[in-house]
């Protein structure tokens, strides 16, 4: 459980220091602080027992079926990252206080570190890589959040972007390639996955599951072609560099690389694409950092180069250059992290960062530049300081590879190359900004910083001694432990001594020191060299890419989405065409089956004839309205027949009251509908049309017809079997409609409800024009309510009541039930309003239809709730047999209960639309429009 | 006879498909009840074209037709009536707003 805590303590805590900053900068700082010790204490309590070479591991279902494991591991390179993370963190929240200025708020500041801190601390203790995933993205968003922190400035909203585009980019390749791997290994447990390297590296996915990878790892570790946003993200306030680009967040490309190694390393694949990858970083790097004349912009294309340094190490495969890969990254994460720290110091206190202009700073602070020089000296790998050890290991290295047959010496080059500029650069970043003369026109005038801002440095300095000269006592055990878990075996001999006698490396060493000492006193020659060479801009790529990615997607949603439905829903029902048709030319599709069909009788075919003629005609004349509408509902009363005929007597009696009420809306809705001649669509629109409606029925047609000429076992018959003994009903169509699939038809009243609210809010305060002519200038009948309807329909009132009580009662054994006897309630309630008027009708039937609705969802929620008083599962049904006079046999099933909720939902949805719209044409309304407009 | 319900809904698709197309809200609604009863006839269909085999249990049935299609058919029925209405109501508020019944709302008419 402690694993858990220690990711959870900053995450949660996150919120502390913004509470706490209303109470000074000192107390959001204390918070922050107060949490990352906690964090740490909680590690170093594991800490023994990860020294006996055990790994922790806690886990906790997730998604199990998918995978998905919330599980951690702690073992020698997560304690490693860890004790980066926390250690360095607490000392960049320490020189955060004293560096922030006073308009600045801390607490949003410290509230981001510590997301972030969180975040690297699920990377590196992370035993599920898709869980690992997720901290990576999180690390890409609050690195975001991070660079970007000074928002008002445009050059940290660029950087910021930039990052995450890159790194978050990265982040999906990285998905791509989680999944391959786990698809590969069988599970996406890194345990497993490292143990399953043989299988991986010969499995035909390996190439792309490793480039995929690789991706997320070059673009988070700032590799070529990736690194550009690195200089960028200098636009961050100093401590976030310090933090996010030495120790943590360009690490965790590094640290992915060493965690996978065991799995994926060890081909000709990996060798020259992540050790070709390292090496170009490298020399590029080093090479760009001597050209910078901005102190964090020298800093950063370091910091790339030292990156491609151990990645290149790590590329080379051998088990000695993960010893070198691993100290590397101990030594890198310390001097890099002081000497961005003292760079902070001289920006707080010149006021620029400008090397040219910040000269001969020795005089105001010695102390500072004391600081800066040893850190400096470790960076360009000066014996007796911790940055020369990991070399003179990676310089040996260089010599002791195989791979490369007669262009060996490229690598032992290309590296003393990088020793050399490393060098120039480490003196410059020196002599440019403690000596060199005096300052130019500094903004401010530079003089120590307070006591605490050092604190930290002084910390990570006197580190890079320790370490330096006092290697075997200092690093070596956690060194040992780290690259241990990285190889998965025993860690082979090495020695860290500082002398070990004019051997190659040392020679390297030399010929970098004097090189780079000699290329720094040539300096200004080749900076004018330099100047005369063509500038390609990493930038200038990324931008015009970027450009023609959202150029391309606004052309191509400006050509799909011009704006126009109809254009949407042709092109919409082409795709649907498409889908639907490629299966049939597939082949197997066309699989008819051998039930025999069924004669036609004479009865059939001619209501086949009349619905097809009655359709066609629909759509011939759809612009006689009227004529439509007729042939519309002579269209849906056969399809009520054919129900009738094939043995659904429900579904028939559905269709027939659902088509009076829609038929009713139609008519009311043509009222409101202008009428005129205008133009219909061009021939050509219409013979596509026609087409595309062609292609579409055809296939349907044919599917239907494969459909009916198969045999098949349905589901049925359970339902048939049990609608007595479990239902309580023998009409199983509405047993299954109340009780066994009850709770689809609870979905589907609310989703009628819902669809009756939008129409009440639709029709709220719409004021349509009400024409009081028709199309041809007919003026509407004055004769409302014809006098023999209006008196014919009041004795139907309660006869068709009584019909539908009765629908309803039976429904649970005969056709009917609550959606037949709601339409038909419905139906008998509209015939009084279209007989006698809105006024006469609401004077007597004083019923509100919005409760109604809410009382018929609330009474079918209650029934199934009220399964649960008995400890049974929701909406389990009960029932009795009840005989009462003239009715018949009654089953009172709670379904009974449910019905009467569904019937409640029904009427009150069908009278809500129509008795609503019917009001808007209503006389009365007419007259307060009229009222209202004249008093307007 | 199979034939004959397969050509039905064939054709009610086609017509229901090619109202849907047209540039005015009306025959846009129109369509859209064609095709629900197509795709209701479809779905029904699924259960096979039975006939005198209602689902109602009793005791001197000679068989039962399946039920289940009935029973999805019918709340599709019931739900199929709701979208229509809000179609219409929909279209009338747009009549209303951008004064055309043009589905793209071009042309104000007034």
């Amino acid at each position: 459980m402690n694993l858990y805590l220690i990711i959870l303590m900053p995450f949660i805590g996150a919120v502390l220091p913004s509470v706490c900053t209303r109470y000074g900068r000192n107390a959001a700082a204390w918070a922050a602080a107060g949490i990352t010790g906690l964090s740490l204490a909680v590690a170093a309590i594991s800490v023994p027992a990860v020294f006996t070479g055990e790994m922790i591991a806690v886990s906790l279902p997730w998604l199990p079926a998918l995978g998905l494991t919330l599980s951690l591991r702690l073992d020698g390179l997560s304690l490693l990252f860890v004790l980066l993370i926390l250690g360095i963190g607490l000392l960049v929240i320490m020189y955060a206080r004293y560096y922030l200025p006073a308009r600045d708020t801390m607490g949003r500041f410290y509230a981001f570190l510590l997301l972030f801190m969180g975040s690297m601390l699920g990377i590196v203790l992370s035993e599920n890589l898709i869980l690992l995933l997720i901290f990576w993205e999180l690390t890409s968003l609050s690195s975001f959040l991070l660079v970007g922190y000074w928002r008002h400035q445009a050059a940290a909203r660029e950087g910021a972007r930039m990052a995450l585009t890159v790194t978050g980019g990265g982040g999906l390749a990285l998905l791509a390639g989680i999944l391959l791997l786990g698809h590969i290994a069988g599970s996406y447990e890194l345990s497993a996955i490292v143990a399953s390297g043989d299988q991986i590296r010969t499995h035909p996915f390996y190439p792309a599951a490793l480039v995929l990878i690789l991706l997320g790892a070059f673009t988070k570790s700032a590799q070529i072609p990736f690194h550009f946003w690195l200089p960028h993200a200098m636009a961050a306030p100093t401590p976030v560099s310090a933090y996010l680009h030495s120790a943590t967040m360009v690490k965790a490309g590094i640290y992915l690389i060493a965690r996978l190694h065991p799995a994926l390393s060890g081909t000709d694949l990996w060798f020259f694409l992540v050790g070709g990858t390292g090496l170009l970083t490298l020399l590029f790097g080093a090479y760009t950092a001597l050209f910078q004349h901005d102190l964090k912009g020298l800093l950063a294309y370091s910091t790339i180069s030292h990156l491609g340094l151990i990645t290149l190490l790590f590329g080379l495969g051998t088990d000695l250059g993960a010893v070198a890969g691993v100290f590397h990254i101990i030594n890198h994460a310390i001097f890099k992290a002081s000497l961005f720290m003292a760079a902070g110091i001289i920006d707080h206190e010149c006021g620029t960062r400008d090397m040219r202009r910040i000269n001969g700073l020795w005089n105001q602070m010695p102390h500072t530049g004391t600081l800066a020089m040893v850190a400096a000296a470790s960076m360009a790998g000066v014996p007796l300081f911790n940055g020369f050890l990991s070399k003179e290991m990676f310089f040996a290295e260089t010599l002791n590879q195989e791979l490369l047959g007669s262009i060996y010496w490229i690598l032992p080059t290309g590296a003393v190359l990088a020793g050399i500029f490393a060098v120039a650069y480490s003196i410059r970043f020196i002599h440019d900004v403690f000596f060199n003369g005096e300052p130019v026109g500094l903004p401010r005038t530079p003089h120590e910083p307070p006591r605490y801002m050092k604190i930290p440095v002084e910390v990570l300095v006197a580190l890079c001694l320790l370490v330096g000269i006092l290697p075997v006592i200092t690093v070596v055990p956690l060194l040992d432990l780290a690259t241990a878990s990285v190889l998965q075996r025993a860690v082979p001999g090495y020695d860290l001594a500082i002398w070990h006698g004019f051997t190659g490396p040392f020679l390297m060493s030399l010929a970098a020191l004097t090189g780079g000492g000699l290329i720094y006193a040539l300096r200004r020659r080749i900076y004018a060299l330099h100047d005369r060479l063509p500038v390609v801009s990493a930038k200038r790529i990324y931008e015009a890419l970027l450009a023609a990615v959202t150029g391309g997607a606004t052309r191509g949603t400006r050509a799909l989405e011009n704006g126009s439905l109809q254009r949407y829903l042709a092109l919409f029902l082409v795709c649907a065409v498409i889908l639907g048709v490629a299966p049939y030319l597939a082949g197997d599709a066309l699989a008819f089956g051998a039930s025999a069909a069924a004669p036609i009788d004479g009865i059939s075919l001619v209501a086949g004839l009349i619905i097809a003629a009655a359709a066609i005609g629909t759509a011939a004349w759809h612009r006689q309205r009227l004529l439509a509408l007729i042939m519309l509902s002579v269209v849906g009363l056969i399809v009520a027949l054919t129900f009738a005929r094939f043995s659904a007597p429900d579904l028939a009696l559905t269709q027939l009251s659902v088509e009076v009420v829609s038929i009713i809306l139609l008519l009311l809705a043509l009222y409101f509908i202008p009428h005129h001649a205008h133009s219909g669509s061009g021939a050509a629109r219409r013979l596509r049309d026609i087409a595309l409606a062609g292609v579409a029925g055809g296939g349907i047609g044919f599917l239907c017809w494969s459909l009916l000429t198969r045999t098949h076992d349905g589901i049925s018959g359970f339902y048939l079997e049990q609608a007595v003994p479990s239902g309580g009903g023998s009409n199983v169509v509405n047993v299954i409609l109340v009780d066994f699939r009850g709770f689809d038809t609870l979905g589907e009243i609310t989703v009628l409800a819902i669809a009756a609210v939008g129409i009440f809010t639709l029709l709220h305060g719409l004021r349509p024009h009400l024409p009081d002519r028709d199309a041809d200038g007919r003026a509407w009948s004055r004769d409302r309510y014809p006098l023999i309807m209006a008196m014919l329909s009041r004795p139907l009132l309660p006869l068709a009541l009584l019909v539908s009580l009765y629908l309803f009662l039976r429904g649970h054994n005969l056709p009917g039930g609550g959606f037949i006897a709601g339409l038909v309630t419905g139906v008998a309630l509209i015939l009084q309003y279209l007989a006698n008027g809105i006024a006469w009708t609401r004077e007597r039937l004083v019923l509100d239809y919005y409760p109604l609705i809410a009382a018929g969802i609330l009474t079918s929620t209650v029934t199934g709730l009220a399964s649960w008083l008995f400890g049974r599962p929701f909406l389990t049904s009960a029932f009795v047999h009840l005989h009462p006079p003239l009715i018949g046999e009654v089953a009172l099933a709670s379904a009974l209960s449910f019905d009467i909720g569904v019937y409640l939902a029904v009427v009150g949805t069908v009278m809500l639309i129509l008795a609503r719209l019917g009001e808007i044409t209503a006389p009365q309304h007419m007259a307060g429009l009229q009222n209202s407009e004249a008093r307007d | 006879m199979e034939v004959l319900f397969a050509t039905v809904v064939g054709i009610l698709t086609a017509c229901g498909v090619y109202l849907l197309l047209r540039a005015r809200t009306y025959p846009v609604v129109l369509g859209l009840t064609l095709l629900s009863y197509a795709v209701n006839l479809f779905l029904f269909a699924s259960g096979g074209l039975v006939t005198g085999k209602p689902p109602v249990i009793a005791a001197d049935a000679a068989g039962y037709t399946d039920p289940l299609p009935q029973a999805l058919v019918l709340t599709a029925i019931v739900i199929g009536f709701g979208m229509t209405a809000f179609l219409v109501i929909l279209a009338l508020r747009a009549r209303v707003e951008l004064g055309s019944d043009h589905v793209d709302g071009r042309g104000a008419d007034r």
